[in-house]
């Protein structure tokens, strides 16, 4: 039994929105905010972003694929989870979740299919047998690589990049409004909630492509280009700035306008949430990025790219850290206070095992990478970025298949 | 004798195509659709007019002695899992410089003797339960309509739809719905609705010994609830959240929220 100070409601000490929910949006933060790196580039056209631009739809892709993992995990009946897509309740936001997410995934899809299209045709075209049709069947039996096919893919790819980045924004913004418009909880009640939510997945996809892409350089023993890394980094500052000065935002008005709600929250941050917020999510998770980051920035014409790679490393861990810490204090931190606005309780620490247990959450991360190498063995994702000889053009000759083969 | 077996023998036949009868009748309720409409009818049979009925509830905290017989009879009543309430009792015990609100077990086993460190001038008991709220947030976040209103204006949970995803648990203001860990649904009070549609009270009304709670409906133009309502000053929990709850409260202190 949690203990309690002060009063809460007698059905108010339960934490029935677990680890599993602090997992979702983490989860589809990354899809957002990966999705946000790659339409840099196929959509805005910026061509520091190339060499992670597949490796950021592919990383939004395979995360996508699990989503809806720790939503199922979590359901009390979680075979009637399909109803929500079938017989859904329009006036509840929840209820929009089939829409956005199949439609998402529909986009995403497409996108890859566009982006990959000459690479499936080619690998289809150097292999026998099964795999020749398999790839054959990707390509969906043509083989058109003329320049207006190809022009066409890229006209493709650009209108899908302009739709997918507003339709990752809903996807992850919305689910900052299931928080944000539940207005019988002070700590998630705020329109802000959607626009912080978006803007810490735009953090966590950044950080999270800054350790690929330097992981995947390690290992295909090449030197991540100091172009993208300090990109990459310098984005990630501004986003970090953004997220963390609406997440002050937040509690700063409830603070200065003196709120009923800061009677409880108050004490909540101060005492429940002083580690996770103050300590983790402020201090190591955002002050220390901050200012590593800065000296990326600021400084980068002085740095070594060693140093320049292992500040904006550590950064990017960091700031791993501090959005799942940011995603823990809003769901376990809303569900320590009482809705009588008068008590707290004991601080939730999940169990081990179980479905909604650390091993599964652990278990939910890893499988977004496991789903990333599979995806990288199907289709090779440092294929067109090797073939990139500094022309930048979308049409440019691909690289020959022999290179792509010894990459993986 | 012979006679008497032949009867006998016929009386079974017509036994049996009675039984025949009936048995393809279940068949044939079995296979129609299930869902409100059935429940309706299944109401309407008992010679109950859901349409016919506005219910709303009263409490009167002034009268409440904190004796815990409506949350007891509630939870035998309704199988309330331990930890969980359907309904509750606050005390609260209020000075001039500070405040004291408890409610131990949800006040199942009544209150025990409290001291406080400041100087209370007032005490008091209020019964809290689910307030079948006209604008409810927890039937507008519920993503596949597993909560609904009858036509009486109670809100209830259908545990055949329910996935248990617990959004109306967060959404409710008052606190008045759990997961319940059995039935793996959201459970909260339903005013007794399977002994309203019979024309009974909901248990804790019935138990309570001050007639502290009251269940009354607004159609009826006699209704003593109705009455109260109309002409006496009443309040509601959480006004300003604007959910339009139907439980209504008499004499209500500015402390309870």
């Amino acid at each position: 039994m949690p203990e309690i100070t002060g009063y809460a409601f007698p059905n108010d000490i339960h934490v029935h929105w677990s680890l599993m929910i602090v997992m979702y949006p983490y989860i589809t933060g990354f899809v957002a905010g990966a999705f946000i790196v790659t339409s840099l580039y196929h959509l805005f056209d910026r061509q520091e972003f190339k060499p992670v631009a597949r490796l950021a739809m592919a990383t939004s892709f395979c995360f996508l694929g699990v989503a809806t993992f720790p939503l199922l995990m979590h359901l009390g009946h979680p075979e009637r989870g399909v109803n929500v897509v079938v017989t859904p309740n329009f006036s509840s936001a929840m209820a929009g979740f089939g829409l956005l997410y199949s439609s998402y995934l529909l986009l995403l899809v497409l996108e890859i299919w566009f982006v990959h299209r000459q690479q499936i045709i080619e690998t289809a075209r150097r292999s026998r047998g099964l795999k020749r049709f398999a790839y054959k069947a990707l390509a969906l039996f043509t083989y058109d690589t003329s320049p207006e096919a190809l022009a066409i893919d890229h006209r493709a790819i650009k209108v899908l990049a302009g739709l997918g980045l507003p339709g990752a924004c809903l996807l992850h913004g919305y689910v900052g409004f299931i928080f944000g418009a539940i207005k019988a909880n002070p700590w998630w009640s705020t329109p802000l909630m959607p626009v912080i939510f978006l803007v810490s997945a735009g953090v966590s996809g950044i950080a999270l492509l800054i350790l690929l892409y330097q992981v995947t350089s390690k290992f295909s023993g090449q030197k991540p280009e100091a172009a993208t890394v300090s990109a990459l980094a310098r984005w990630l500052w501004f986003f970090l700035i953004i997220a963390v000065t609406l997440e002050l935002l937040e509690i700063v008005v409830l603070a200065y306008e003196k709120s009923e709600a800061w009677a409880i929250i108050g004490p909540l941050l101060a005492t429940r949430l002083e580690f996770s917020f103050i300590s983790v999510q402020m201090i190591m998770g955002s002050l220390i990025p901050f200012i590593l980051l800065m000296i990326v920035t600021l400084m980068n014409r002085f740095l070594h790219d060693r140093v320049r790679n292992t500040l904006s490393i550590v950064a990017a861990l960091l700031l791993l850290m501090q959005v799942f810490s940011m995603r823990w204090n809003v769901v376990i931190g809303g569900q320590l206070l009482s809705k009588s606005f008068r008590g707290l309780r004991s601080g939730y620490s999940p169990d081990l095992w179980g479905r909604e247990g650390l091993i599964a959450a652990i278990g939910l991360v890893v499988l977004p990478f496991v789903l990333l190498w599979i995806f990288d063995r199907v289709l090779p994702i440092k294929y067109s970025s090797e073939g990139h000889g500094g022309s930048g053009a979308a049409s440019s000759p691909e690289a020959s298949g022999a290179m792509a083969e010894g990459h993986s | 004798m012979d006679s008497d077996q032949k009867l006998k023998e016929i009386l079974d036949r017509r036994e049996f195509l009675g039984q025949a009868l009936l048995l393809t009748g279940g068949a044939v309720a079995f296979l129609l659709p299930h869902g409100a409409e059935a429940a309706e009818l299944d109401v309407e049979k008992e010679g109950y007019d859901w349409s016919a009925h506005r219910y709303a509830y009263l409490i009167d905290p002034s009268l409440c002695i904190g004796c815990g017989s409506c949350v007891r009879a509630c939870k035998r009543e309704n199988n309330v899992p331990d930890g969980f309430f359907r309904t509750w009792v606050e005390r609260y015990v209020v000075g001039g410089e500070s405040s004291h609100v408890d409610s131990p077990n949800g006040g199942l086993d009544g209150f025990p003797p409290l001291s406080v460190g400041f100087n209370a001038t007032k005490s008091f008991f209020v019964p809290k339960m689910c307030n079948h709220c006209a604008s409810s947030p927890c039937m507008q976040v519920c993503p596949v309509g597993a909560s609904f209103r009858t036509k009486e204006g109670m809100v209830l949970v259908d545990e055949k739809r329910c996935i248990g995803c617990g959004y109306c648990v967060q959404a409710c203001p008052y606190g008045s719905r759990f997961l319940n860990e059995e039935t793996k649904c959201a459970d909260k009070c339903t005013w007794c609705y399977h002994r309203v549609t019979k024309g009974m009270k909901p248990a804790c009304v019935e138990v309570c010994p001050r007639g502290v709670r009251q269940f009354g409906d607004l159609k009826r133009e006699d209704d003593p609830v109705r009455k109260a309502i109309e002409t006496r000053f009443v309040s509601v929990l959480q006004p300003h959240l604007l959910t339009e709850p139907q439980c209504y409260y008499l004499n209500l202190d500015r402390e309870v929220r």
